[in-house]
């Protein structure tokens, strides 16, 4: 893993593996979106507001995606100080944020003809908004961490802490549904089982696997973003030092 | 050498993470005790054995959630005020409810009332629908599940 503490490593392979995740994830995501709009039939008792399913589905797990991702990267920060550890929680934070706002934003619009409201304060809905808020905090405070660099990386450690503390939200996501009565229906997909049709569930986990390569290209993509500002940051120093 | 500064040879890398493990269990854990004592209150409504086996105050605000009975669902003389019975399998609860209903609301399938307790009836104010974990094309739906493995059987 230390092999990747030189940065110049890391951006050669980001280089390639970026256009790459971002074309094939583009492709997939939009075969299976389109799909899922024009094609596939409607359900028996939503009809067609089905189809928000396969923007809703993806972007939920996505959302939870990014803060576990934000979670491994600060213990590989806390534990092994790893260079790029504290770059990859902050690149996956803007994203995180934006699937987890889109999420919200469908459910919404689902739950209007579907339950009959726009918005209701069951466990599921309302550890999925705190998802949101954590995000904010978290771009927050990582963003003052690194306008604080020369505080000598304090604010990274304080910043990895807040993800790992927040990582445990996730589960509660998880488990919401189950826990506690909620308005929002039960896991369809468990273990090996699937309560959703084929018809619905191929379409549904081939965006579920373009979003998630879109994702992987986003994140290099503001990896390479944040380590270029990083170096200008620190020639500009040597600069007025000299 | 910096390693022997840490005392007992340990790494202070190890030592970070043998910390953060033993912090990291201690916040699940307060998480799950959390969780378990919030079990009653979290929950978005009652069902209707929640109900049977403690009453709530009659005229307070609360939610009934359940399945609606099959074959329960009368509309009155005046076109928009409906009777029903809410079953969760173990108690019956019925239900008045005067308004327009989601497109979802059916026999046989999830709601969740907003009322309160009037005698032994609950009377809404409002009505959602809860869509199940099920997705089934509208074709499939009215088809028993061999039928429709069979449709699926022969159309490959």
């Amino acid at each position: 893993m230390h092999g990747f503490a030189n940065p110049a490593r890391f951006l050669r392979l980001a280089r390639w593996m970026m256009p790459l995740l971002l074309v094939s994830g583009l492709l997939l995501s939009m075969g299976a979106v389109l799909y899922g709009v024009l094609v596939v039939p409607p359900d028996r008792l939503m009809g067609e507001t089905v189809r928000i399913m396969f923007i809703h589905v993806p972007a939920a797990w996505l959302g939870m995606a990014g803060w576990s991702t934000i979670a491994i990267a600060s213990l590989v920060e806390l534990v092994w100080r790893h260079p790029l550890a504290a770059i990859a929680g902050r690149a996956a934070a803007v994203p995180g944020a934006v699937f987890t706002a889109i999420c919200l934003a469908t459910g919404s619009i689902w739950a209007r003809p579907t339950w009959g409201t726009w918005w209701v304060w069951d466990g599921r809905l309302t550890s999925f908004l705190v998802l949101l808020f954590l995000y904010f905090g978290y771009i927050a405070l990582s963003g003052a961490a690194q306008r604080d660099m020369a505080g000598g990386g304090g604010g990274n450690r304080i910043t990895a802490i807040f993800g790992l503390v927040g990582a445990i939200n996730i589960p509660i996501i998880n488990r919401s549904v189950v826990w506690w009565n909620s308005l929002h229906q039960p896991p369809s997909i468990t273990a090996g089982k699937s309560a959703i049709d084929g018809t619905f569930l191929w379409p549904l986990l081939i965006a579920a696997i373009g979003f998630s390569l879109i994702f992987g290209g986003v994140i290099l993509a503001r990896m390479r973003t944040l380590l270029a500002d990083i170096q200008a940051e620190a020639r500009l120093r040597r600069k007025a030092m000299a | 050498m910096n390693t022997m500064a840490s005392g007992g040879g340990i790494k202070p890398k190890h030592q970070r993470l043998v910390l953060i493990v033993i912090a990291l269990v201690a916040l699940v854990g307060a998480g799950l005790l959390a969780a378990y004592a919030l079990s009653n209150q979290a929950s978005y409504f009652y069902v209707p054995a929640d109900l049977v086996k403690d009453p709530p105050e009659q005229g307070r605000a609360i939610r009934l959630g359940g399945m609606v009975e099959k074959g329960s669902l009368k509309t009155r003389a005046d076109g928009i005020t409906i009777d029903f019975v809410v079953s969760d399998g173990k108690a019956r609860v019925p239900v008045r409810f005067t308004g327009i209903t989601p497109d979802l609301f059916v026999e046989a399938s999830g709601v969740v009332a907003e009322g309160r307790m009037e005698g032994q009836t609950f009377v809404a104010d409002n009505l959602l629908a809860k869509h199940d974990e099920n997705y089934v094309p509208r074709q499939m739906g009215d088809m028993t599940p061999e039928q429709a493995k069979q449709v699926v059987a022969q159309t490959q």
